[in-house]
């Protein structure tokens, strides 16, 4: 798309308009709306059979402007941040050099990963309540490693997956399986710990199965058959009743067990000891992510995404990378299929939604496409959040999915690279706005029957 | 028997099936026609039509009442009318708030594809949100009595309703996009954007006017799948599934594959119904979709960005 609008303006522009088109003011107006926007999203709400009644308690001044004086302070803080961005950064860039020197030594970053990780370990133990820590393992540990998994997807390689909840399926129903909690016998039960490879195994096929017809045509189409495979994972889940126990769902299964010579180890009902089991997990992956990210194959879905006809005449076959993506994605996903089920002992359909899908992609668009690190904090903060409003009751659970939906066009719109950017992504994302490159696979390959 | 039971009553539900899927899959294509994006919250416009329809007949005969003779014409056109306008305002708005930003910024496609689905997860919310989380039906319009029989099968006077209103908008709209200015623009505009403006043909309007197109048929489709399901904030997600599958299968930026490719999966779907389970159903679709990107990811009748119809 061309952008036509500053050429094609007329020259004798009218002083309204002139006025009306001013960057201040054009925000201003934004701010505005976004205020009204922001007013009727937080109204009560609403009622069947009385369409008006949430809109207009919602738009009664008191709440009105609340929510406009809220933004106007939001552009206030903007503004003034336009007026002094410049001195400010100038100002700044001095410690900053230093800051990047002493983080270009090895050993302070050693240093900062340990005290994280220490960190880690001892403020859930130290500062939270049960309600805490166990937000802390099944909303915010879990999502995290989704979110590191969906980041290969959609970060490292650029592409688009909408049904990712349905590998976590996978590997749940894969684990009730094994541990003999379906109706269905297996002809050996296991420990869960041996389930974590069949599930990754069988996530990766799953994640060929799907992605080898969809991912040789247009990019996009990946995005509508995963929604349609996430939609279609919840559908045989209730309805093959003989195999997954239909909507009931798998009861008791079994807590993971270590019998290694003289150590017997049983995780039961604490939460803390799934806690450590799931940190050591998440830096094991992350650290296995980080390394594939500048690997051969990372460097591969760099070039890919940055221009795919180029990787192409250079030797990279798109279609095969974006496939190891995607199913190494998938089998992260059946991989914490493995440890939720495990850890809640119980599994049922409605967990698998497609909506948990788009959940875990605001985790990985809010922290930052490509960003491991962003994956992780924006688990911490967007799950974190949503745990503090069902503990408070601030709105209605149902209306999550509302938020998830505004902080993706938001991010979109103002911050495409996140909070915690991939400097390659960014970079890549401002090349692409300039003309160059894609910085997304979602083009046809070449020779494709959809080029 | 597979196929053969009922065929005919089948073959009736099915092209009603399928003609609200025509409806719907032409606003995927002409969106994808000109923007090469698939526009997720198109699904979430089919449900505003719905909602539209749904307060307009509720305003007009309260909650429970009826509409006989001449009124019944007069509610269901009205309710066509409000329903295909508030999908276009839906559609106009979406296009203007969440895409044209990313379109000035010149952003990455994966950036429209996010935007949308994120577009059609905080329309669906808010709908819930704002108008309560149960289903509705509408107030019944018209006595539903069969009509006619087709070899025995029933035809009702809601299959006619949907059959006419979705033949005589589609015929417009075939019409409008192969003759008029403004369909040529936008033809235009799937063939090649950059020349299009080069040529003077204002960009940014032909993307609006298409948005409100496909917008008026998503909406008035709403209002027609309302009369005979029900309206609730989540009535998009599965029609527009496959809706989209059947601008596939008809082949995607042409605009009578997307007639075609609705009907026919319509068809297939209610045909295929017979040999499974009824709560099978929405796994045809799916299962449709995933064989034709196997074997014919064309469509029907062809890919024809920019040549439509």
């Amino acid at each position: 798309m061309t952008a036509t609008s500053d050429i094609s303006r007329p020259i004798g522009l009218s002083r309204t308009r002139q006025l009306l088109t001013h960057p201040t003011v054009r925000s201003f107006t934004t701010f505005v709306a976004l205020g009204v926007v922001a007013a009727i999203v937080t109204g009560p709400q609403g009622r069947t059979g009385d369409p008006t009644y949430s809109i207009s308690k919602a738009l009664q001044p008191g709440h009105l402007f609340l929510w406009i004086g809220i933004a106007l302070a939001f552009w206030l803080v903007l503004v003034a941040w336009l007026a002094v961005r410049g001195q400010v950064r100038a100002v700044v860039a001095g410690p900053r050099q230093q800051v990047r020197t002493v983080w270009g030594i090895s050993y302070v970053r050693w240093v900062f990963y340990i005290v994280l990780i220490v960190l880690a370990v001892l403020i859930p133990r130290e500062f939270f309540g049960e309600y805490w820590q166990e937000v802390t393992v099944t909303s915010i540990g879990i999502y995290a490693l989704l979110a590191i998994g969906l980041n290969v997807v959609v970060g490292f390689a650029g592409l688009l997956d909408l049904g990712y909840i349905a590998f976590y399926a996978i590997g749940a129903y894969a684990t009730a399986y094994f541990t003999g909690t379906l109706p269905v016998q297996p002809p050996f039960t296991i420990n869960p710990f041996f389930a974590l490879p069949i599930a990754v195994v069988a996530c990766m096929i799953a994640g060929f199965i799907l992605g080898a017809p969809t991912l040789r045509l247009r990019g996009d189409y990946l995005a509508i058959v995963t929604l349609g495979f996430g939609e279609l994972i919840t559908i045989l889940a209730i309805n093959l009743d003989s195999i997954t126990n239909g909507s009931r769902g798998a009861f008791g299964i079994p807590a993971f067990t270590i019998h290694l010579g003289p150590i017997h180890y049983e995780w039961g009902l604490d939460i803390l000891p799934y806690y450590y089991l799931l940190l050591i997990f998440i830096v094991l992956i992350y650290w296995l992510f980080h390394r594939l990210e500048n690997s051969r194959v990372g460097r591969a879905w760099t070039a890919v995404r940055e221009d795919e006809v180029a990787a192409q005449a250079c030797g990279i076959p798109p279609v095969k990378y974006k496939l190891l993506a995607f199913a190494i994605g998938a089998s992260t996903s059946g991989f914490a299929g493995v440890l939720y089920a495990s850890k809640n002992s119980f599994i049922n359909p409605s967990i698998f939604t497609v909506n948990r899908s788009i959940l875990v992609l605001v985790l990985v668009i809010f922290g930052g496409m490509g960003s491991l690190a962003g994956s992780i904090v924006g688990a911490i903060v967007v799950q974190g959040f949503f745990a503090l409003v069902l503990k408070n009751n601030w709105f209605d659970p149902a209306d999550i999915y509302m938020y998830v939906g505004a902080v993706l066009i938001g991010m979109m719109i103002f911050r495409p690279q996140g909070i915690i950017p991939s400097k390659r992504r960014a970079r890549e994302i401002g090349l692409a706005e300039r003309g160059l490159g894609s910085a997304d696979a979602l083009a046809a390959p070449a020779g494709s029957p959809t080029s | 028997m597979c196929f053969t039971s009922n065929f005919w009553s089948l073959t009736i539900d099915g092209l009603n099936n399928g003609f609200l899927y025509a409806l719907i899959a032409l606003g995927y294509t002409l969106v994808y026609g000109v923007l090469q994006l698939i526009n997720f919250a198109h699904s979430e416009v089919f449900m505003s039509g719905g909602f539209a329809g749904l307060f307009l007949t509720q305003w007009w005969l309260g909650a429970n009442g009826s509409a006989h003779g001449a009124e019944s014409v007069f509610v269901v056109v009205a309710g066509v009318i409000i329903g295909g306008l508030a999908g276009g305002s839906v559609a106009f708005l979406l296009e203007r708030v969440a895409y044209r930003p990313l379109r000035r910024r010149n952003a990455p496609r994966l950036a429209f594809l996010i935007t949308a689905i994120g577009a059609s997860y905080f329309l669906f919310s808010l709908a819930g949100h704002l108008f309560g989380r149960d289903s509705q039906s509408v107030p019944q319009l018209y006595d539903n009595k069969q009509v006619f029989t087709v070899f025995g099968a029933g035809v009702h006077v809601y299959d006619l309703v949907v059959a006419v209103s979705a033949i005589l908008m589609m015929l417009l709209l075939d019409r409008v996009v192969a003759h008029s200015r403004l369909g040529q623009g936008i033809r235009a505009v799937a063939q090649d954007a950059e020349t299009a403006s080069l040529l003077g043909v204002n960009i940014d309007r032909v993307i609006s006017q298409t948005f409100i197109i496909g917008g008026l048929l998503g909406g008035a489709a709403g209002f027609l799948f309302g009369i005979g399901n029900s309206v609730s904030y989540t009535m998009g997600f599965v029609p527009g599934l496959k809706a989209f599958t059947a601008a596939v299968l008809g082949g995607i930026g042409n605009i009578r594959g997307a007639m075609l490719g609705g009907i026919v999966l319509g068809l297939v779907e209610n045909w295929g119904v017979t040999c499974v389970r009824n709560s099978w159903r929405d796994v045809i679709a799916f299962g449709i979709l995933v064989l034709i990107l196997m074997f014919r990811p064309t469509g029907l009748l062809g890919e024809r960005l920019g040549r439509s119809a």
